[in-house]
C-alpha cells in the first residue's frame, strides 16, 4: 500500500498544496495574496517537474494497475506541469491589473493539473474518467472566471454543456467497452479484445470514447467550442487552456488507444486519420478570415492536434514519440505566442485584433521578431522548430504507409501559412494607423523572448526532446 | 581547414549577429556603419570562398570538402561540393557583394535590410553545399523568410501580393517535395544525399485508383520534387510569380532572385531528379523538354509586349531558364554542361541587367519604358554598359549568353530535332524583345523634360559593373573555365544515369539511344 502512495506522490502533494492553499487563502487575506500564490503555485508545479522528470524510473504500476507510473507519463506530466506554471506566472500582472486575479484561481489551476496527471497515468477506465472530471470541472470554473462579463460566463457554460455531452458519451463508450470486455483494467481489456477484429459491439464502444476524446482535444468535428470559450475567456485563461490541457488530452488519448486498445489498432487508426485530416483542413481554412488574434489561435490549435494525430494515427512507437515531440514544441510556441498576445494593449486596455498590430515592428523591433520566429515556427518553415516537430510526424506517418495522409497534411500546411504571414504582414508591412503599445511587464519579454530562441537554437540539438520522446513511446508501445 | 565549407556558409549570418546585436540607431552614421559591415562581410566572404576553388580538384568526381557531424533525430550535418554544386557558391559569394554595394542608396531600415540579406546569403549558400537532404531543405525553406520581407518591406506599391504570391507559390511546391524525402528516407532509410543518389528507388509500374503509373515511385517522386523546382525555375505554367516578385522587389533583391535564386531548381533537378530518380526522369523527360519549349516561345513573346522594364526582363529571364530546363533533360554532356554554363552565365547578365535598371530608377523611380529614351545624349557610360549586357542577353557570340544557349541547343538537338527547331525561334525572339528595349530606352533623340538633367553613373555605380563585365567577356572567349570544372562530374553524372536506365531495361527507347551516342 505505501509503495502504492509513493507511486502517486507527486499528484497528492500537489493536491495537499492546492487545498492547503485553499484553506490558508480563505482564512487569511483571500484575494490579497492571489499574486503571491500565484507565483507559489508556479514554483511548485516548476519543481514537482523537476522531481518528477529527475528521480522517475522504469514502469510501476499501483493499485492494481489502476494508476501507472512510467517514462510515458513522466514525459506528459514533466510538459503539463512546466506550461502550466509558465502560463501562470504569464498572466498574474494582466489579471491583477484588471481585477480579475482572485486566490481561486491559481488553486483551481493546480487541482486541474493534478487532475490531467491522473489522466495520463491512467490505467484503468475508472482513474481515466475520474482524472478527466477533476481537470473538466476545474477548467470551466476557470473559463468564467470572468464572471461580469457576458463573453466569459458564456465561453464558461459552453463549454461545460458541450464537456458534459462529451463525457457522457466517453463514459457510455467506456461502459460498452466494459459490457465486452467484462474489465475496466486497461491491461484486461486489451487481453479480452485479442488480435483480431473487434467484436462489433466492443467496436461501438471504442468509437463512442473516440469521440469523447476528440472533444477534448478539439478535433474536427467536435471543435465547435474552442473558438468561443477561446475568445470568450481571459486572455491568460486562454493561453492555459491552448497549453497544458491539450498535452494533457493527447497523452489520455495515446494511453487509451495504445494501452487498452492497442491490439485492434486496425480499427481505429482510420478514424483517427479522418479526424486527423479534418482538423488539419477546417484549422487552416477557417483560421483565414478570423481577425480575432485569440481566434486564430483557436484555430491555428485545431490545425496543431491534427498534425499531432498523424502520429498517433500511426500506430507506431515512432508514431507516438513523434507526437510528444509535437506536443513539447507546441506547447512552447504557444506559450510564446501568448506572452505576446497578453501584451498587446492599447491605454492599458487589452487588444487582440490583428488589425491592430499594424507596422509594430517599427516601434517595437525585438518583440516582432521574436513573433515572427513563433508564427514562422507555427507554420512549419526551417529553420525553425515547428518544422521539425511537423517532420516527426510526417516520417511517421509515412512509415506507417499513410502517405495520403501525409500529403493531405502537406496541402494543409501551405494553406495554413497564410494566416501566419498575415499577422507578419500587419507586423512589418502594415499600414500607418493606432498603434498597439506592449506593457512593462519582464515576465511576459522574457517567455516571449525564451520560446523564440528555443524555436531558433533547438535546431543544434532538440535539447534532447526527441530522445525522451523516444523513451517515453517506448514504455507505452510494446 | 576541415570546415572550409561551413566557415564560408555561416560567416555572413555571423555579421547579421554583429550588426543585430551590435549596432544601434537609424542616423546617418549607423546606416553607413550597416552598409560598411554587410559589404565587408560579404566580400570577405567570396575572399575565403575563393579557397574552395583553388583546393578543388575537378578531376575527382566525388563530393569534397566533405563536413560530417551528428545532428538532431538522427540526421547528419553534412556539407560538401561537386562538379555541379562548386561554380553556384562561388557565383553567389561573387554576386553578395555587388548587391550590397547596388543597395548603398537604401534609407529606410538598413540594419534589418542589411541582416536580411546576409541571412539569405547564408541560406542559399547552404542550398549549395548540403549533402543530407533535410539539411538541403531547412536551407531551400528558410530562404523563403528573408525574401518575404525584403520585397514585403522594401518592394514597390504593390509589394504586398507579390510577396504572400511568392511565398505561398513557393511553399506549396515545396512541402510536396518534403513528403516525397520523408517517402525516400522510409526507402532508403538514410538522408545522406550521396547514398539516396546510389540506391534504387522502385521503378515498378503500379496503378493508383485505376490509373497507371509508368515508372511507379520514381515517377511519383519525380513528380513531387518537380512541383517544388518548376515553381522555383521558374518554369511555364508556373512563372507567373516572378514578374510580380521581380516588379515589386527592391533592385537589390531582383539581382538576388535572377541571379541566384532561380538557379536553385536547376540545381536541384541535377542533384536530385536526375540521379535518384533515373526511370522518372526518363518517363517525364518529353513533357519537361516541350514545358521548356514552350516557355521559350510564350515567355519570348510575353516579354516584347512589356511596358515595364524589369518585368520584361523578368520575362526573359523565364525564357533563359526554359534553355536551361532543356539542356537537363536533354541528358548529354553538351546539354548539362550547357545547362550549367547558362546558369552562371544568366546569373552575371540578368543581375547587370536589373543592376542597370536600378541605375536609372534611382534617377526617375519609374521603370515605365515610356518614360525613358535618348539616354545615350546625357549617359554614354550608360549606353554602352547596358548595351554589352543586351547584347549578352540576346546571346552574341564573345559574350557567356552565347556558349550557354549554343550548347544547349546543340544538346537538345541530338535528342529531340522538333524541340530545338521550337527553342531556337527563342534565340531571335530574344533579339527582338531585348533590342526593341534598348531602342525605346537608350536611342533616339532626347525630348522627354524630365531626363534632361538626368546624370551618367557616378564612379561607385561604374565599379559595381566592372566585374560583371569582366566575367561576360571572360566567360564569353573561354568558357572552358566553367567547362573544366563541370565536366568530369556531369560526365559521371551522365553515365550513372544511363547505367540505371540500362538496368531499368529503358535503353530500348529511341530518344535515350540517341543520348548515349
Amino acid at each position: 500500500m505505501s509503495a502504492d502512495l509513493n507511486t502517486i506522490l507527486p499528484e497528492i502533494l500537489l493536491s495537499v498544496f492546492a487545498m492547503l492553499a485553499l484553506v490558508g487563502a480563505v482564512y487569511t487575506g483571500k484575494d490579497k495574496l492571489a499574486p503571491m500564490l500565484t507565483w507559489v503555485t508556479a514554483a511548485v508545479m516548476a519543481l514537482l517537474a523537476l522531481w518528477i522528470a529527475s528521480t522517475g524510473e522504469g514502469t510501476t504500476p499501483a493499485f492494481g494497475g489502476m494508476f501507472v507510473d512510467d517514462a510515458f507519463a513522466r514525459f506528459a506530466k514533466v510538459t503539463l506541469l512546466v506550461s502550466a506554471a509558465a502560463v501562470l506566472v504569464m498572466g498574474q500582472e494582466y489579471m491583477e491589473r484588471r481585477g480579475i486575479l482572485r486566490f481561486e484561481y491559481p488553486v483551481l489551476v493546480a487541482l486541474s493539473a493534478v487532475g490531467m496527471m491522473v489522466m495520463v497515468s491512467a490505467g484503468d477506465l475508472m482513474t481515466l474518467y475520474m482524472g478527466l472530471e477533476l481537470q473538466s470541472l476545474a477548467l470551466y470554473v476557470v473559463a468564467s472566471l470572468r464572471r461580469d462579463s457576458v463573453r466569459s460566463t458564456e465561453a464558461g457554460l459552453k463549454y461545460f454543456v458541450l464537456g458534459a455531452l462529451s463525457s457522457g458519451m466517453l463514459l457510455y463508450g467506456a461502459s460498452l467497452v466494459y459490457g465486452f470486455t467484462g474489465t475496466t483494467l486497461f491491461s484486461g481489456i486489451i487481453a479480452a479484445s485479442g488480435e483480431g477484429p473487434a467484436p462489433l459491439g466492443l467496436l461501438l464502444g471504442v468509437v463512442f470514447m473516440l469521440a469523447g476524446l476528440a472533444f477534448k482535444v478539439s478535433a474536427v468535428p467536435f471543435h465547435m467550442w474552442t473558438p468561443d470559450v477561446y475568445e470568450g475567456a481571459p486572455t491568460p485563461i486562454t493561453a492555459f487552456f491552448a497549453t497544458a490541457p491539450k498535452v494533457a488530452a493527447m497523452g489520455m488519448f495515446a494511453r487509451v488507444m495504445y494501452d487498452a486498445f492497442g491490439g485492434i489498432a486496425g480499427d481505429w487508426q482510420q478514424i483517427v486519420a479522418l479526424l486527423s485530416v479534418l482538423s488539419m483542413f477546417l484549422g487552416a481554412i477557417a483560421a483565414i478570415g478570423q481577425t480575432n488574434i485569440k481566434r486564430l489561435m483557436a484555430y491555428s490549435s485545431i490545425a496543431h492536434m491534427g498534425y499531432a494525430l498523424i502520429g498517433l494515427a500511426s500506430g507506431t512507437e515512432q508514431g507516438v514519440s513523434a507526437m510528444l515531440t509535437y506536443l513539447a514544441i507546441y506547447v512552447t510556441m504557444n506559450v510564446g505566442t501568448f506572452a505576446f498576445i497578453l501584451s498587446m494593449q492599447r491605454d492599458g486596455e487589452p487588444v487582440t485584433d490583428i488589425a491592430s498590430l499594424n507596422l509594430y515592428a517599427r516601434a517595437e523591433p525585438a518583440r516582432a521578431l521574436a513573433m515572427l520566429v513563433l508564427l514562422f515556427s507555427l507554420a512549419g518553415v526551417p529553420p525553425m522548430l515547428g518544422f521539425f516537430a511537423k517532420l516527426g510526424v510526417w516520417q511517421a506517418g509515412v512509415a506507417a504507409e499513410l502517405v495520403w495522409l501525409v500529403a493531405l497534411s502537406a496541402v494543409a500546411s501551405a494553406i495554413g501559412a497564410y494566416y501566419y504571414l498575415r499577422i507578419v504582414f500587419f507586423m512589418y508591412f502594415g499600414a500607418e494607423g493606432a498603434q498597439v503599445d506592449s506593457g512593462k511587464s519582464p515576465v511576459l519579454w522574457a517567455l516571449l523572448m525564451g520560446s523564440a530562441a528555443v524555436m531558433v537554437l533547438g535546431i543544434v540539438n532538440l535539447f534532447g526532446v526527441d530522445g525522451m520522446a523516444q523513451a517515453a513511446a517506448a514504455s507505452l508501445v510494446n | 581547414m576541415s570546415n572550409l565549407l561551413s566557415i564560408v556558409t555561416f560567416l555572413p549570418a555571423i555579421a547579421a549577429l554583429i550588426l543585430a546585436i551590435f549596432l544601434r540607431g537609424e542616423d546617418a552614421a549607423g546606416q553607413r556603419n550597416a552598409k560598411w559591415v554587410a559589404l565587408i562581410a560579404t566580400t570577405l566572404t567570396f575572399l575565403v570562398s575563393l579557397f574552395i576553388l583553388t583546393g578543388f580538384d575537378s578531376g575527382n568526381t566525388g563530393f569534397q570538402f566533405v563536413e560530417e557531424r551528428d545532428w538532431l533525430m538522427g540526421l547528419k550535418y553534412k556539407m560538401g561540393v561537386d562538379g555541379v554544386s562548386v561554380l553556384f557558391v562561388l557565383l553567389t559569394t561573387f554576386m553578395m557583394p555587388l548587391t550590397i554595394a547596388a543597395s548603398w542608396g537604401v534609407e529606410t531600415r538598413v540594419k534589418e535590410y542589411m541582416i536580411a540579406f546576409l541571412l539569405l546569403e547564408t541560406l542559399m549558400l547552404g542550398v549549395f553545399m548540403a549533402l543530407d537532404l533535410v539539411l538541403f531543405y531547412l536551407f531551400f525553406e528558410a530562404g523563403l523568410i528573408p525574401m518575404f520581407l525584403i520585397i514585403g518591406i522594401w518592394g514597390g506599391a504593390n509589394r504586398i501580393y507579390a510577396s504572400f504570391k511568392f511565398f505561398l507559390y513557393t511553399f506549396l511546391g515545396s512541402v510536396l517535395m518534403l513528403v516525397a524525402m520523408v517517402a525516400m528516407y522510409a526507402d532508403a532509410g538514410t538522408t545522406d544525399i550521396p547514398t539516396l543518389m546510389a540506391h534504387d528507388f522502385a521503378s515498378e509500374t503500379f496503378s493508383i485508383l485505376g490509373v497507371q503509373i509508368i515508372g511507379g515511385m520514381q515517377t511519383l517522386m519525380f513528380i513531387a520534387f518537380f512541383a517544388s523546382f518548376a515553381v522555383k525555375m521558374p518554369m511555364w505554367p508556373v512563372h507567373t510569380w516572378l514578374p510580380d516578385a521581380h516588379v515589386q522587389a527592391p533592385t537589390a533583391g531582383s539581382v538576388v532572385l535572377a541571379a541566384i535564386l532561380l538557379k536553385m531548381g536547376g540545381y536541384g533537378f541535377l542533384r536530385f531528379s536526375l540521379p535518384m530518380f533515373p526511370v522518372g526522369s526518363d518517363v517525364m523527360t518529353p513533357l519537361v523538354l516541350w514545358m521548356s519549349a514552350i516557355a521559350i516561345v510564350y515567355t519570348s513573346l510575353v516579354a516584347l509586349v512589356q511596358e515595364d522594364m524589369k518585368k520584361l526582363i523578368a520575362y526573359s529571364s523565364v525564357a533563359h531558364m526554359g534553355y536551361v530546363t532543356m539542356g537537363i533533360f536533354a541528358m548529354n554532356q553538351q546539354g548539362v554542361d550547357g545547362a550549367i554554363f547558362q546558369m552562371i552565365s544568366h546569373g552575371f547578365i540578368s543581375g547587370a541587367l536589373f543592376l542597370c535598371v536600378g541605375v536609372i530608377y534611382d534617377r526617375m523611380h519609374t521603370r515605365e519604358i515610356d518614360a525613358y529614351g535618348g539616354l545615350v545624349n546625357r549617359m554614354p557610360a550608360y549606353a554602352m554598359l547596358f548595351m554589352l549586357f543586351t547584347m549578352a542577353n540576346v546571346g552574341l557570340p564573345g559574350t557567356s549568353g552565347f556558349v550557354g544557349e549554343f550548347l544547349t541547343l546543340m544538346g537538345i538537338f541530338q535528342v529531340n530535332t522538333w524541340v530545338a527547331l521550337v527553342a531556337t525561334s527563342g534565340v531571335i525572339l530574344s533579339a527582338a524583345y531585348a533590342l526593341y528595349l534598348y531602342r525605346r530606352v537608350v536611342m533616339g533623340d532626347l525630348i522627354k523634360e524630365s531626363l534632361k538633367a538626368i546624370t551618367d553613373m557616378t564612379a561607385r555605380e561604374k565599379w559595381i559593373f566592372a566585374p560583371l563585365v569582366v566575367m561576360t567577356l571572360l566567360l564569353g572567349v573561354y568558357p572552358s573555365l566553367v567547362t573544366d570544372v563541370t565536366g568530369p562530374s556531369v560526365e559521371a553524372l551522365i553515365a550513372d544515369h544511363n547505367t540505371a536506365l540500362a538496368a531499368a531495361d529503358r535503353l530500348g527507347d529511341p530518344q535515350v539511344a540517341a543520348a548515349s551516342h
